[in-house]
């Protein structure tokens, strides 16, 4: 008896990404919900610039690649093509709250009805960790090796409470992936941002707050503890908005 | 044929591209291009088509991926400014070999420029403007019926070769009404079996795709986009003759500087000067050899352009340096009088009967 | 026929209308024709010009810059383009905001008071077609014929109303 396999939305392609990065985790709730959901046939993901450009080589829906920071715009254009299709991005921090954050914005206002990953490392892997939008005050980086100073380099962007002030956006919510009981509700958050999309709810973003142990220069399991300690202090989990919910409640 | 009816050259892009197919338009507002998007944005949704106004150039060209990446028919227009934001997306559209239709009614610059009329994107849209190697088919109507026609012609060879075709129009083609006549037109139905549409469990997965980390792979990739590239050369070259039979002056004009350059050249022949026109409609593939043996008969070639100066460059490689190639241009969104072609012309005939 | 016809006045006085109807007008009569706005960044006032060609031959420009028909409707229009009107050509002036006469003598004047008859007979906004029906009038290549047609081409249907009222002011410009 089979207990534990690859989700049928994954290809047999290895991961690139380093020894303890997230990636691996949160593509697999990703292929699990496609799977649960069973639209991995209607299914189109847009793989961003990052660690994570490679995307479309590990999902086993059709992909289509994005320029930096453009996959909520390509997004927009596949679904408003494909509108019985689901289209969900993969994104991270310096691709979706630094250079597309006009594009992030802006499909969240629309209600654009798409799906969102967003991992929050808050540092540029691919390009050998730099200061991203969301790093911490204080946090050394190849381009802030004294720390992020705000006085400098202002503050950490909150992508879940900016967007949760905006009328179109349907869900918000910010979860991680450090412990099990976390991976178990980011499971249960990426589902709900697919099924709101079947159910025409519109957009639907899950920030996965991650660690990154290359860059931060860690043993993983000292970054997952430094994730605890640091992160997720500054980037409180939960429910931001739930525009459904909210108009139940009423 | 059909009914003629006045039309500006904006609003027959418009019709034209609907008629051709496209139901998928997205645009951000500016001068003097926005009829474009006016037109669209009121015809679309009684046609089951998609408007829809971006938040910037950028994106705009990016929602145009994402509807090309689905393989459907699809274009987004704009002026000067906005055409340099999407140069990006133009670049990864060649990358990803996807066809679209781009619009570009210039107007001066560089920089903000200003709003009248300009040819001055022309190294822009037939060298680059985006970063790597790759051509867009770029075509330059000079009338009302052209911007009608040329569209559709666009989105077909967009499609036959999987690549951008522009639309290089400026203040002037855009603004003007003329008579059109528009064709009930076939809508070529092009396969598009790389398309992303949902493999619905019966196929492997389709990429689109512009990034290639194995150097030799993407080195392959660009040879072939160029053979593509050659047949295009080949095949797709088009441009108008006008009175070139005896011509020993060639005036090289395109969009509006051939329509001024025209009744300079009807002046001219009432004066006896053996003067005639090579308008190029594809600046992009770029009519080299009817302009090579246009060098055999004339002395001297007259580039004509809203520029300072820039296709005069592919005139004078095109005719290997043979003759003398001369500029006579205005700029900043002023156009040649036909009066200054005609002192241009007239010198030309002095100069070769030296 | 070669009309190269310039209509030149304050945004809103519907310059560019009066040059859509006269193109449309020649359209239907199987000329030639093209008609090329001046745009500028204000919305509202400002100048507004347009050049409208009526021909036998294909158009070559669509710009007019020697025109043989200039209708001035305003004192700036008239002094900057009054020379630019090849002799022998016609200048029309609305004679109620211009008044200054032409200095040449090498072209045939005609002062309309048409803002005012446009007043007086109760559509204070058509002095632009009254001027047209005097142009009409005047030219030696047009004539009445098809103005009905040409206005139910460039009047939306959702305007109809205003059909008449425009036939009207023609008329009256015609008929002056």
């Amino acid at each position: 008896m089979v207990v534990f396999e690859k989700p049928k939305s994954l290809t047999d392609v290895p991961f690139h990404y380093c020894p303890g990065c997230t990636h691996g985790i949160i593509h697999r709730l990703v292929a699990e919900a496609i799977d649960e959901l069973g639209i991995e046939g209607k299914t189109i993901g847009i793989a961003p610039v990052g660690c994570a450009v490679l995307a479309y080589n590990y999902f086993a829906c059709d992909m289509v690649e994005a320029a930096h920071g453009r996959a909520p715009a390509v997004a927009t254009g596949v679904k408003r093509a494909e509108p019985d299709n689901i289209v969900f991005t993969y994104q991270g921090d310096g691709d979706l709250a630094s250079i597309g954050m006009a594009e992030t914005v802006h499909a969240a206002t629309r209600n654009e009805n798409i799906t969102v990953i967003f991992v929050n490392n808050a540092i540029y892997g691919m390009t050998g960790g730099q200061m991203a939008p969301t790093s911490l005050p204080g946090q050394v980086t190849q381009t802030s090796p004294y720390g992020r100073d705000v006085n400098l380099c202002g503050y950490p962007v909150k992508v879940c409470e900016m967007l949760s002030q905006l009328d179109g956006a349907e869900y918000i919510e910010r979860v991680a992936v450090n412990n099990v009981k976390n991976v178990r509700n980011a499971k249960k958050a990426i589902k709900k941002a697919f099924q709101n999309q079947i159910d025409k709810k519109g957009f639907s973003l899950i920030e996965v707050v991650s660690s990154c142990p290359t860059n931060w220069g860690m043993t993983p399991q000292n970054a997952l503890k430094w994730l605890e300690e640091n992160m997720i202090p500054y980037y409180p989990l939960g429910v931001y908005k739930d525009r459904s919910a909210q108009k139940e409640e009423k | 044929m059909t009914e003629k009816v006045l039309m500006k050259g904006n609003e027959a892009i418009a019709e034209a591209a609907i008629l051709a197919g496209c139901r998928y338009y997205f645009g951000y507002p500016i001068t003097p291009q926005t009829e474009v998007a006016a037109y669209m944005a009121k015809r679309m949704p009684k046609i089951g088509g998609v408007f829809l106004q971006a938040e910037s150039e950028v994106a705009a060209i990016n929602m145009v991926y994402g509807v090309s990446s689905a393989g459907k028919r699809v274009m987004t227009s704009s002026s000067s400014p906005g055409i340099s934001l999407k140069s990006e997306g133009l670049s990864y559209l060649a990358g990803s070999d996807l066809p679209a239709l781009v619009v570009n009614v210039q107007r001066g610059g560089p920089g903000l420029g200003g709003i009248q009329p300009s040819q001055s994107d022309y190294f822009q849209a037939t060298k680059g403007g985006g970063h790597g190697d790759y051509k867009m088919i770029v075509l330059a109507p000079a009338s009302v019926q052209e911007m009608a026609s040329l569209t559709v012609k666009g989105f077909d060879l967009a499609d036959k070769y999987r690549m951008t075709s522009m639309i290089l129009a400026d203040g002037t083609m855009g603004q003007m009404m003329e008579p059109v006549s528009l064709e009930k037109v076939e809508a070529t139905v092009c396969e598009k079996p790389w398309a992303v549409t949902g493999t619905k469990g019966e196929r492997k997965h389709n990429i689109v795709n512009s990034l290639s980390l194995v150097p030799e792979e993407l080195e392959r990739l660009n040879f072939a986009r160029f053979e593509r590239y050659k047949k295009v050369q080949e095949n797709e070259v088009m441009y108008e003759s006008f009175m070139m039979d005896d011509a020993e002056i060639c005036v090289v004009a395109f969009g509006i500087a051939a329509r001024v350059s025209k009744n300079a050249i009807v002046e001219a022949r009432k004066k006896g000067v053996k003067v005639g026109m090579i308008r190029p409609i594809t600046l992009w593939p770029f009519p080299k050899k009817a302009l090579l043996d246009a060098a055999e008969k004339a002395h001297t070639f007259i580039s004509v352009e809203l520029s300072m100066g820039q296709m005069i460059e592919d005139i004078e490689l095109a005719i290997k340096c043979k003759r003398p190639v001369m500029l006579c241009n205005r700029v900043g969104g002023m156009i040649p009088s036909p009066n200054m072609v005609l002192e241009a012309i007239e010198k030309a005939d002095k100069g070769g009967r030296k | 026929m070669n009309m190269q016809i310039l209509i030149a006045g304050f945004g809103g006085q519907g310059v560019l209308f009066a040059g859509k109807f006269l193109a449309t007008k020649g359209l239907i009569e199987g000329k030639n024709v093209s008609w090329l706005p001046s745009y500028g960044p204000e919305m509202r006032g400002g100048t507004a010009n347009c050049s409208v060609i009526i021909s036998d031959d294909p158009v070559g420009s669509p710009i007019v810059s020697e025109p043989n028909c200039l209708i001035a409707m305003n004192l700036p229009s008239l002094r900057r383009y009054e020379n630019s009107v090849v002799p022998g050509g016609m200048i029309l002036v609305d004679s109620t905001l211009i008044d200054e006469k032409v200095e040449r003598d090498d072209v045939s004047v005609f002062y309309v008071p048409a803002t005012k008859m446009a007043k007086d007979e109760g559509f204070a906004t058509l002095a632009n077609m009254i001027l047209c029906g005097k142009l009409i009038k005047e030219s030696a290549d047009m004539d009445f014929e098809n103005t009905d047609e040409a206005l139910k081409k460039v009047i939306p249907p959702r305007k109809a109303n205003l059909l008449d009222i425009n036939l009207k002011a023609l008329k009256v410009g015609y008929e002056f």
